[in-house]
């Protein structure tokens, strides 16, 4: 199994791990409802060092990343990143994405830790000329520090202003007397904060100028357990839950990152097109119990006449809410929003309403 | 991990207490942190006899759903209520106000086969 070089940090502060995509991963240190709600009002860390991250440049590196995802790398400035999908010839979702601009014809492509290699095999298939493509996952660290406090403590270790660094954006500044660290204003939690990128090297010394200074700000580290409760109250997909190669971006309502006008006839076009001209079948969408019941990836989700109408992709007990909420692909003529749908939970089919999202 | 003397233990990793015939069930201490937060106890064969082994429940922590295992047979004659609004208990004081069922026993001499506190920690750390 891999490690991150926070290990043994992690198993210090009591953290429970378990395997995930092949790391040794930290899924709670102190309580996944502790930890969402400390990020939810104040500020958590996460080591998301799992992470996968490519670097794609030279002169053809924006007509091949053109092909090779759905949205529109032309329209990323220098300084900015991209929420974006990199699809099969059918339309399926291969891996969901950030591609950061680094340089007019250099790029980062942070991708999911579970699809590390495919993606790079994927890529690496469709490469052109004058495109020099690397996987860099094994030298990079990644800290994820969410939550309305988050600027303030980061400002705390930095020269740079951070407040000048809007949504989507990041810089390179020194960084808890670390030289060019990639300080990314992004997240997964819904609740504001940065990422930030470093060398292997030095990720220990980033993490615990970070405790150290974090304490008067509430800081907690956090584990995978909360994460994934936070990315779900904010209706956020997770790739191998809400996403797969059978599942379209435009059945996921995940249309803002497929560009069909812009002139970029990118791999899986074709399909996206035709649903976005004749609809879906399906579509994924929130819904939240009105009895209790939490509902978890694999249930049925049934109509009021008993029909079985889709499956659950992802399911939880929302901490903000304290009631299950979840998501999964629902018959489309049935997946209106404020309709009553159930879920079969072991032998009972119990009571939810399609609801949007974000839940919180 | 605490693991008091006075209760036998079952390889689900369910603790008893017996008084008379009435057993009271629970899970342990190592459960309940492996489980995570509890949210949700589910247990709807209040007044069902079961056999051991059978599920007499679930519990949902935050990411996972466990089964419940009679470590006995017998009829589920009680269920603790107070783990509908507070089903937290069972991560708090899993051996006290965090018990689950109290079973009538059907046969007395299933009691044997349960582990000592000892017996049953050896299990868990071989785990």
């Amino acid at each position: 199994m891999r490690k991150t070089v926070l290990n043994e940090v992690h198993k210090a502060l009591g953290a429970r791990m378990v395997e995930f995509a092949g790391y040794e991963m930290p899924v709670e240190y102190s309580g996944i409802t502790s930890e969402h709600n400390a990020v939810r009002s104040d500020v958590g860390i996460f080591d998301v060092s799992h992470m996968g991250e490519f670097y794609v440049e030279g002169e053809n590196a924006v007509k091949y990343l053109q092909r090779i995802t759905s949205n529109n790398i032309e329209k990323i400035k220098i300084g900015k990143a991209q929420y974006n999908l990199m699809l099969n010839e059918r339309g399926g979702v291969i891996d969901d994405l950030l591609v950061y601009r680094l340089k007019e014809s250099r790029f980062l492509l942070v991708v999911n830790a579970s699809n590390r290699q495919k993606d790079f095999d994927w890529c690496q298939s469709k490469l052109i000329p004058g495109v020099n493509l690397s996987d860099k996952s094994d030298d990079i660290s990644l800290l994820a520090v969410q939550g309305p406090k988050a600027l303030s403590l980061l400002q705390r270790l930095t020269k740079s202003d951070l407040s000048k660094v809007p949504f989507y954006s990041f810089i390179h500044s020194d960084f808890a007397g670390v030289e060019n660290v990639l300080l990314s204003n992004t997240g997964y939690t819904g609740s504001g904060g940065f990422e930030i990128y470093c060398s292997n090297s030095d990720c220990e010394a980033i993490w615990r100028a970070l405790i150290g200074e974090g304490e008067e700000f509430g800081l907690v580290p956090a584990g995978l357990g909360a994460r994934d409760t936070l990315r779900l109250e904010k209706g956020l997909c997770l790739h191998g839950n809400d996403l797969d190669e059978t599942t379209t971006p435009i059945e996921a309502g995940l249309s803002f990152a497929v560009k069909i006008d812009e002139g970029n006839d990118f791999i899986g076009k074709k399909i996206v097109v035709k649903q976005k001209k004749e609809g879906v079948k399906r579509r994924l969408r929130g819904f939240a119990m009105q009895e209790r019941g939490i509902p978890r990836k694999g249930y049925e989700i049934l109509n009021s006449n008993g029909d079985v109408i889709g499956t659950v992709t992802s399911g939880s007990v929302s901490p903000g809410l304290n009631k299950g909420i979840g998501m999964g692909y629902i018959k489309n003529e049935d997946a209106y929003l404020e309709s009553e749908i159930f879920i079969r939970i072991r032998k009972r089919l119990v009571s939810a309403i399609i609801v949007k999202t974000p839940f919180v | 991990m605490n693991l008091p003397e006075n209760l036998k233990y079952s390889k689900d990793h369910e603790w008893v207490t017996l008084e008379g015939n009435i057993a009271t069930i629970g899970i342990t201490d190592f459960a309940q942190s492996e489980l995570g937060d509890i949210v949700f106890v589910e247990i709807e064969t209040e007044d069902e006899e079961l056999e051991k082994d059978e599920v007499f429940g679930t519990v949902e922590a935050v990411k996972t759903v466990s089964d419940l295992y009679m470590p006995l047979s017998g009829k589920v004659i009680e269920v603790n209520e107070n783990l509908e609004s507070q089903p937290d208990l069972v991560n708090k004081e899993p051996y006290e106000g965090g018990w689950m069922i109290k079973v009538e026993l059907k046969d007395k001499s299933e009691v044997e086969a349960l582990l000592s506190a000892a017996e049953y920690k050896k299990l868990t750390t071989e785990e």
